[in-house]
């Protein structure tokens, strides 16, 4: 099929805020398959050519599902230079930063070294994709913002990256992805959560990753449908887990973030977690209050995607719950399950919920305020 | 109504688009196997230019494990969203309730009706010889 793209430009929609806003989950992308090599060993970069890299999964690369659109990115997103979406500056800043008035942008970078078995090679690319974050896009604009990416099944090299970068103000938060060898909240992971909490850096806490597990609880589905819903499954798993190892009472100055999962479920894993948790107390005694209690303290949610429930007045009784505190919008640019900025949130917010939503919350969070 | 020239036959073959703003409103408009079309460039979810795209067809299933793929080549996939919607009618089949992308009727004109008018030829040098795509607002 031929099909003719226009050159493609900025938002095509006239209707774009102006309001000043903070995107927390903007995906920077390599624009060649040699980018990293600057900042790898000469060691690892023939390791690459000569081994590859070897995922905690049955296929030898590439995602579990194919992701409905190319890259998983908007169609429109393709950098006039060339390159996959996600990997021009240029094209970033003219196509989501400038017009969308985005004063604080996170990088999220994924497909880096994160669920990788070879945990030296683990380690050595995340310390790459760390560097190449500062060179490539947050010492040339100074609206973005790294996350240290980390390797995640070795917590001792992963606190140890943490430590590395720890006061370096291109860095505002620790990047995990929700898919790993065991839930979140297992003791293999506390080093990380403890040089977090040193820092002073929220965790986030990413969809997607590999695991080697299922990415369902009851299996391997057929469809890349399950696989975006099963996201928010994910991540309830991760914060039990998290709440009931005592990861938050271990760790109470622990900030996390759950990313790209959803948050409509919150309230409802929180009512659950409280009723099981009053009757079954004395099995998890180091938690010593109600999980409830933990969620809303130390968690914070990005909004994309966000949900879209039929009447708005559902929207709202959910986030009452949550807290307008605590809601990080974000549009996951260039991926395809974009938010549009001017279309996601419904009218009769008031103006205070609106800029702590948009943006307020995200600069407290991530010491920017 | 308003009627636009948009290009000459030659320049908008089977299987190209051409994107335009016309009155302020982007529009696309297709040629398909020699038929032409035209819609509305915005989509009506979340206003992402729609007609960059692919054009796909149609899957519909009357039952589990039973899979109709019509309407070949006809149905545009929105870029960001994925939104499915019917060129010849605008429905979209995601949310036919709520939303419809405009359609707008677009054929050919002989060149020596183009001239008379009355057409807004806004870029488009005219000739009596040639064939143009035309389409109505």
């Amino acid at each position: 099929m031929n099909i003719q793209f226009r050159e493609s430009q900025e938002a095509a929609s006239p209707l774009t805020t102006k309001t000043a806003i903070a995107d927390c989950d903007i995906h920077p992308a390599r624009a060649t398959r040699t980018e990293l090599y600057p900042y790898l060993a000469k060691r690892w970069q023939h390791h690459l050519e000569i081994y590859g890299v070897h995922a905690y999964q049955g296929m030898m690369e590439g995602p579990p599902y194919p992701k409905a659109q190319p890259n998983a990115s908007r169609r429109d997103a393709y950098p006039p230079e060339g390159g996959p979406q996600g990997s021009s500056l240029a094209f970033m800043q003219k196509q989501l930063l400038d017009p969308n008035n985005v004063q604080l942008g996170v990088l999220n970078p994924l497909n880096t070294g994160q669920g990788i078995r070879n945990h030296e090679l683990s380690a050595a690319l995340c310390s790459a994709i760390n560097d190449w974050q500062i060179d490539k896009w947050t010492s040339k604009d100074k609206r973005l913002k790294a996350s240290i990416v980390v390797g995640n099944e070795d917590g001792l090299s992963a606190a140890a990256e943490i430590r590395e970068r720890a006061g370096d103000k291109n860095f505002v938060q620790v990047l995990l992805l929700s898919r790993n060898v065991e839930p979140l909240g297992q003791r293999r992971y506390w080093p990380i959560y403890q040089a977090a909490e040193e820092a002073g850096l929220p965790v986030g806490v990413h969809a997607f990753g590999f695991g080697g597990n299922p990415i369902t609880p009851s299996g391997w589905p057929s469809y890349y449908i399950e696989e975006m819903v099963g996201h928010s499954q994910c991540q309830q798993s991760a914060l039990a887990s998290l709440v009931l190892e005592g990861v938050f009472e271990r760790f109470p100055k622990l900030k996390m973030v759950m990313i790209e999962a959803g948050f409509g479920w919150a309230p409802s894993l929180a009512w659950r977690l409280d009723k099981v948790w009053q009757r079954l107390r004395s099995e998890v005694p180091h938690v010593k209050r109600p999980p409830s209690e933990y969620i809303r303290d130390q968690v914070w949610w990005t909004t994309q995607p966000m949900e879209d429930p039929e009447r708005r007045e559902d929207l709202f009784d959910v986030i009452n719950w949550i807290g307008w505190d605590r809601l990080l919008f974000a549009t996951d640019y260039p991926h395809w399950d974009y938010d549009e900025p001017s279309r996601v949130l419904p009218a009769g917010v008031s103006e205070a919920n609106r800029e702590a939503f948009y943006l307020g919350n995200a600069k407290k969070l991530y010491g920017l305020a | 109504m308003a009627r636009h020239v948009i290009a000459a036959v030659d320049e908008l073959p089977p299987g190209t688009r051409k994107f335009l703003e016309i009155d302020g409103r982007p529009i696309a408009v297709f040629n398909i196997k020699g038929e032409y079309f035209g819609l509305m460039n915005r989509c009506p979810h979340q206003g992402a230019a729609l007609c960059e795209g692919p054009l796909i067809g149609l899957a519909q299933s009357s039952d589990p494990g039973e899979i109709e793929y019509t309407k070949l080549g006809e149905i545009i996939r929105c870029p960001w969203h994925g939104w499915e919607f019917d060129i010849r009618t605008g429905q979209s089949y995601c949310d036919p309730r709520r939303f419809r992308v405009k359609a707008y009727p677009a054929h050919v004109e002989p060149g020596a009706s183009v001239v008379k008018g009355p057409y807004v030829a806004e870029t488009i040098p005219v000739s009596i010889e040639s064939d143009y795509v035309v389409v109505d607002l």
